[in-house]
């Protein structure tokens, strides 16, 4: 169970982590916490799987990925686990679920494909769709980004 | 900005790893074979040039607690920059995408409880007047974003086919 003493390491780890040489020392004196057990605690969200990593957030569009497409797949339900872990290992897919159907909307699989151009998200695509034997699929490209920030937890309180 | 090959290895590696650890830029720097105020000031050229948005945990939704989805708007075009405005507002909104299709607003939107998720959608529908479709994930089976910057990312492209 977190405390309320990990809810407020969480919400200063999903701040920006000072360029210094001990910036978790720096988390420390806010939390009310020892540098070791602040660096301690963080392993431990990863262990436990409440982190999922801790890194650098990039503007993907400014490291040459500037396509992205999401791959959306009509995967017969009795494929669905076989077909969906073929798609994660494609490393040009960053993420890949599958979701409920609705009127109007036959694909179940999303795949968020990346790219330098269109054609490049294409190929991926085509790829995918030879590897798995899912034809009926669409490759819908973003045409503007309306938001894009991360999610701060333990905020509402 | 361009990048060195420095640049890239180093920029590869805080992606997923970076150290959690009490100097963990002086650890980056033997890892990479230069000092720490070179390691500093690359990070801080980095973020002073918006190449890199943020260093920080990347938490979980789900084990944190919290309710996660995709949204499928059709927003036609009378409305659509309206609906736009409104979607973003909710700070649960976390990605927003224009698409080309009839169903045009793509956006994730991450909830303290599904009770509060639906709250929400119902405010979004009733101010926007337009079709939201809520599509939670039933089968989950890859989740994390990692770009490869460095001259291995075409190899391990090519070997992941």
């Amino acid at each position: 169970m977190l405390t309320e003493v990990d809810k407020k390491l969480i919400r200063l780890l999903q701040d920006d982590l000072p360029v210094t040489s001990r910036p978790f020392a720096a988390l420390a004196e806010q939390v009310g916490l020892t540098e070791e057990e602040v660096i301690a605690r963080t392993k431990e969200y990863q262990e436990k799987g409440y982190m999922r990593r801790f890194g650098v957030a990039l503007r993907h569009r400014e490291v040459g990925f500037t396509a992205n497409g999401m791959g959306c797949w009509d995967v017969p339900e009795e494929r669905a686990e076989e077909v969906g872990k073929t798609m994660a290992t494609f490393r040009e897919a960053s993420h890949c679920y599958q979701r409920p159907r609705f009127e109007g909307w036959p694909y179940s699989h999303f795949t968020m494909i990346h790219g330098e151009t269109r054609e490049e998200c294409e190929a991926i695509a085509k790829r995918i769709s030879e590897a798995t034997g899912i034809t009926n699929y669409r490759l819908l490209f973003s045409t503007e980004e309306l938001k894009k920030t991360s999610m701060r937890y333990f905020m509402e309180e | 900005m361009s990048l060195d090959d420095l640049d890239r290895r180093l920029l590869t590696i805080i992606q997923s790893s970076f150290p959690i650890a009490a100097e963990p830029y002086k650890q980056l720097a033997e890892e990479l074979n230069t000092t720490e105020e070179d390691i500093l000031s690359r990070v801080q050229r980095f973020k002073d040039t918006g190449l890199i948005r943020r260093i920080g945990g990347i938490f979980d939704s789900r084990n944190l607690g919290y309710k996660s989805t995709l949204c499928a708007m059709r927003a036609p075009e009378d409305k659509l920059e309206k609906a736009i405005a409104v979607v973003n507002e909710y700070p649960g909104v976390t990605h927003n995408y224009l698409r080309e299709h009839e169903f045009n607003v793509w956006f994730t939107l991450i909830t303290p409880s599904e009770e509060y998720m639906e709250k929400v959608l119902d405010e979004i529908r009733e101010r926007t007047g337009c079709e939201v479709h809520n599509l939670p994930a039933v089968r989950f089976f890859k989740i994390k974003v990692d770009f490869r910057l460095d001259k291995e990312r075409q190899g391990a492209a090519e070997a992941a086919q």
